[in-house]
């Protein structure tokens, strides 16, 4: 087996994947009596997955994606990330480092009064040498296409440029995977389209490892796979085109399946020659215009 | 209670360095019973807007008159119109704060002072419009799913009887269920009740669905004003300001792009759907 060298120094064992969850179970302890968050959970995120999560409010995602970098701990079951087990508190750093979240509210997320000090914050506290910060901090802000705002005031950028900040304030830190946990919901149209970008920049020109919860179809389907929760499960996994081919199961759960998969396959149904598994505008408009 | 806004300008923090023109020379008239979208970027000045409507904000210049009462009069009374114009804001969830959903929807209605018999009324019958269960009214607010605690935070502003609603940004954040509940409720309760209906969304999937007039707000100003088959025709100058149309109405544009003799806008997957069939048909009938 390999040996991976990570920034801290830690040796850990290599041919892990990137995430490594075994029976992982989580229940929350409340007033009016316990939740059972997550009930058994194997999944496996390996080094280039593009991993979309999507499931109705409180079907478990966030809770999932929260075990990715310690900040929730298994009740039962192991959640290994890069071979390093979350519960071994002496790793904390390590994984924190090796794995980077961006929530839903920009507001939420940036604590410097400048930008570029913002997207310093995290190699700073790893205690990278200053001079590294700031070829981090410039890779990164040019990563997410704000180097030209470095030295605004973050209050007075948009929701979009915000989560971009919060993106390079993770990529600063080298990270191994990106967790996006709904970090579009709170933004307008454009600003949603910018984080999107932003992500398929990073995953075309860096290879980022990326999982994406959304409740956003027409994003789950810019995924290589995608994972369908509910009540704590996964229910369905597989190519966007292998889930959203199932709509009756996506509504009985809750969800949906994009507007162009769902208009496509009607189509096919009132007689029209398409092909099977059109997920997107594009692709639907491409083979409406092939097949007459 | 029609809504008139004449010639109403805005301005955050007049006289200093931090001045920023919200809006300008709104002229807006809004009739009784109306559903309305409203959308623009974020920043646009709709959430502005909303605020003058129950006076939570006061006009710089011109005036905003709700129902009979002007909201800059010298004297006004500005707590009859908050009762009359109820605002859900973004996120709402975020306010609630008592220890049971029965309590947190009985703010309003017991600050107004009715008796509690008026009260517990009126927490049923709220609870009942946005479809929460009565069961759930001596459970913490803070316990329920993401939607439910909406659902509750609209009640709370239903509980107040409102004669006209203004929701921003009601589904945001919400899974697709969530999503097509609330707006489904929303729909009955202004079909029902006959309440004016104010809709700020990014969406222009719910804003299609429901709306009888879209609003564009843009830099402070009307920018459209008219039927959503009418707005969601100018995509190219809706895209320049950072809007959509609805996915319906793209398909058609890039259809029609490619020559196909397809109406320009759809406002629902149905319409799309019978517009591509019938120039399918057409097509091939032709080749």
């Amino acid at each position: 087996m390999q040996c991976v060298e990570l920034n801290s120094g830690t040796q850990i064992k290599g041919a892990a994947g990137i995430i490594e969850t075994k029976g992982l179970h989580h229940v929350y302890r409340g007033h009016e009596g316990d939740t059972h968050a997550l009930g058994g959970i194997d999944i496996r995120i390996e080094e280039g997955d593009f991993v979309a999560i999507i499931g109705r409010n409180g079907s478990g995602k966030s809770t999932l994606a929260k075990h990715f970098n310690a900040i929730l701990l298994p009740t039962e079951g192991r959640v290994l990330v890069l071979g390093m087990d979350t519960r071994d508190t002496g790793l904390l750093w390590s994984i924190r480092q090796a794995v980077g979240m961006v929530f839903q509210n920009p507001d939420n997320q940036i604590v410097a009064t400048v930008i570029d000090e913002d997207v310093a914050f995290g190699p700073e506290n790893l205690g990278v040498p200053t001079p590294e910060i700031a070829e981090r901090v410039d890779a990164a802000l040019r990563q997410v296409n704000m180097l030209a705002l470095r030295h605004h005031a973050p209050h007075l950028l948009s929701g979009g440029q915000k989560q971009r900040v919060a993106i390079a304030g993770v990529l600063a830190m080298h990270p191994k995977l990106l967790v996006l946990d709904e970090a579009t919901a709170m933004l307008d149209p454009v600003g949603r389209a910018e984080v999107i970008e932003t992500i398929l920049a990073l995953r075309s020109i860096a290879k980022m490892t990326t999982v994406l919860i959304t409740h956003h179809m027409d994003e789950a389907v810019l995924a290589h796979r995608v994972i369908v929760m509910d009540e704590g499960r996964v229910v369905a996994s597989g190519t966007p085109a292998e889930v959203f081919a199932q709509p009756e199961l996506l509504e009985s759960l809750g969800l949906d399946v994009p507007l162009a998969a769902k208009l496509a396959k009607e189509l096919i149904r009132s007689g029209l020659s398409l092909p099977e598994g059109i997920l997107t505008a594009a692709q639907l408009v491409d083979s409406l215009c092939q097949f007459n | 209670m029609p809504i008139q806004l004449n010639n109403v300008s805005f301005t955050y923090s007049p006289g200093t360095p931090f001045e920023r023109h919200a809006l300008r020379g709104i002229n807006l008239s809004i009739a009784d019973g109306e559903f309305i979208g409203i959308i623009g970027q974020t920043g646009s000045g709709k959430s502005t807007l909303v605020q003058l409507l129950n006076g939570l904000i006061k006009p710089t210049q011109g005036t905003v008159r709700v129902g009979d009462v002007t909201t800059t009069d010298k004297g006004v009374r500005l707590r009859p119109l908050r009762q009359m114009v109820g605002l859900v804001f973004q996120f709402a969830e975020h306010q609630l704060f008592a220890e049971t959903v029965a309590a947190d929807i009985a703010f309003g209605p017991l600050n107004l002072g009715l008796d509690p018999s008026e009260i517990a009324a009126r927490v049923d019958e709220a609870m009942l419009t946005v479809g929460l269960p009565l069961e759930m009214k001596e459970r913490s607010p803070f316990e329920l799913s993401g939607g439910q605690m909406r659902r509750v935070a609209i009640a709370g502003v239903l509980a107040m009887r409102p004669q006209v609603l203004i929701l921003d940004e009601p589904t945001a954040g919400l899974d697709p269920r969530g999503r097509d509940e609330i707006l489904t409720r929303i729909g009955a309760l202004h079909r029902e009740r006959g309440i004016t209906v104010i809709l700020v969304s990014h969406s222009m999937e719910d804003i299609a669905r429901l709306v009888s007039r879209i609003v564009v707000i843009h830099e402070g100003e009307v920018l459209h004003d008219g039927p959503p088959r009418e707005v969601f025709c100018s995509a190219e100058s809706l895209s320049g300001i950072g809007l959509g149309v609805p996915q319906a109405t793209e398909i058609l544009r890039r259809l029609r792009l490619a020559g196909w003799n397809v109406p320009a806008v759809a406002l629902t997957l149905a319409e799309a759907h019978g517009f591509i069939v019938e120039a399918w048909r057409e097509r091939s009938g032709e080749a």
